[in-house]
């Protein structure tokens, strides 16, 4: 089976790649579309601002690629929010897989960007297999998708949204798996047997 | 609900994690990937290292220990000690580190915060301030709290969270290594001064004290070293008190 890990312009790929290595599974990453359409999985991973990672999978026409994948997507934080309709941030029109709009957090007492553990809850599909309802998962943003038909996990700061999205064959989490101890990891093990 | 962080801190020095007191009388306290594990699995929600030598020739070998505990590891941490440019942050977020930390060099080019944010994202950098209570003040310390300088704890957050410091890690030296309990007043009052979390430091000596700086604190996070290196609290029970005080916290 081959897994690759999507190259941009954005941080965490170095750890999206060690927690793979975790669960014994060794990624390609690239940014060549013919490895990229041919692999078994796609995980799209991402740290960094919306626009200009947005600008740089247009020139190198990787957004067409996404769209166009049939094998099932994990996108993660940044890469999940680049699945959605538009982003807040930077203006962004994004690749539109999910139909959510990202918005900014902007609650005025709250604090921002959110960074931690927080909770996961109305899991729905197998990406969720054998995570409990209000699991912790570890988060790290400043944006975040709104609740709607593709909302697959829910998760609370100040109100509720979408911590985690599916289409067909495209999923999304807003959260770092990477990061989340053992829940994170029966997640992309989850991910890898769909 | 967003849980409270707890944040062991693991002092690194030529590569092996040591501990001493307000800032002396360093003692080995263990291998950091070893101490790294253990803790992951003990429930830490995070990790800090502060490499407390670190000079440009030692910049290498932090460089690789960092990518041995990013192998190693399934939780976030953060890099600290001597972190001075743009190069050296690069350096450490490819080789492996969730976020970094810097603290003097911030103070002597304050510019240097936003050229991070700008370049990296404000969720990676983490603004370390040692500050010291004198003459009825907070006063802000650098190089490892041997200078002091003219400016306040307080004042000083405010400024680099205008920059782009997307953390505040906030240790007081009066309280550092005395186990009496972190400094509730300063944690709380720059906790409510900026949107940003706040991590306190310094002082842990009991399961109370870190019940304490998150409610009258209201610190976001706590970090501490001595106590769990040495096994005076275990990370696991220290959660289920807190859980058991009503605190948020991922057990």
């Amino acid at each position: 089976m081959t897994i690759v890990i999507l190259k941009y312009n954005a941080g965490n790929i170095r750890s999206v790649s060690f927690a793979l290595e975790r669960i014994g599974i060794e990624p390609i990453i690239t940014d060549d579309p013919d490895q990229i359409i041919s692999a078994d999985k796609v995980i799209f991973p991402g740290v960094g601002e919306a626009s200009s990672a947005m600008n740089y999978l247009r020139e190198k026409k990787l957004n067409e690629v996404i769209r166009q994948l049939k094998q099932p997507v994990l996108g993660i934080c940044l890469g999940m929010q680049l699945m959605c309709s538009s982003s807040e941030e930077g203006n962004t029109t994004c690749l539109g897989i999910f139909d959510q709009k990202i918005k900014l957090f902007n609650k005025p007492q709250l604090k921002v960007p959110q960074i931690g553990w927080n909770t996961i809850f109305d899991l729905k599909t197998d990406l969720f297999k054998g995570i409990k309802e209000q699991e912790y998962q570890y988060f790290v943003h400043s944006y975040y998708a709104e609740l709607g038909e593709n909302t697959i996990a829910k998760t609370n700061y100040e109100l509720d949204y979408s911590s985690a999205l599916h289409k067909n064959n495209f999923y999304g989490v807003q959260f770092h798996p990477e990061k989340s101890s053992t829940a994170g990891q029966t997640l992309l093990e989850n991910f890898i047997k769909l | 609900m967003l849980a409270k962080r707890i944040i062991p801190c693991l002092d690194i020095k030529d590569g092996r994690t040591v501990k001493g007191i307000n800032f002396e009388n360093i003692r080995d306290a263990g291998d950091p990937v070893e101490l790294a594990i253990r803790y992951a699995q003990e429930g830490a929600d995070e990790l800090v290292f502060l490499d407390i030598t670190a000079t440009n020739e030692k910049r290498r070998t932090l460089a690789e220990l960092v990518t041995k505990i990013a192998k190693q590891i399934n939780i976030p941490f953060t890099v600290g000690g001597g972190i001075n440019s743009i190069e050296d942050v690069t350096t450490l977020l490819n080789a492996g580190a969730d976020k970094i930390s810097i603290n003097s060099a911030a103070i002597k080019d304050p510019e240097l915060i936003k050229k991070l944010a700008d370049q990296f994202g404000s969720q990676c950098i983490v603004l370390a301030i040692d500050t010291k209570f004198e003459n009825n003040d907070w006063w802000v310390y650098l190089n490892g709290g041997r200078v002091k300088t003219e400016l306040l704890a307080l004042n000083w957050s405010k400024q680099a969270v205008k920059l782009g410091a997307g953390e505040i890690l906030l240790t007081s030296m009066n309280n550092d290594g005395t186990k009496s309990g972190f400094a509730i007043d300063i944690t709380k009052q720059i906790s409510e001064a900026v949107n940003v979390p706040v991590i306190a430091s310094g002082g842990a000596g009991k399961m109370e004290h870190f019940k304490e700086v998150f409610t009258a604190g209201k610190a976001d996070a706590a970090l501490a070293a001595s106590v769990f290196h040495f096994d005076e609290i275990k990370i696991l029970e220290l959660k289920k008190y807190l859980s058991s005080k009503s605190i948020p916290i991922r057990l």
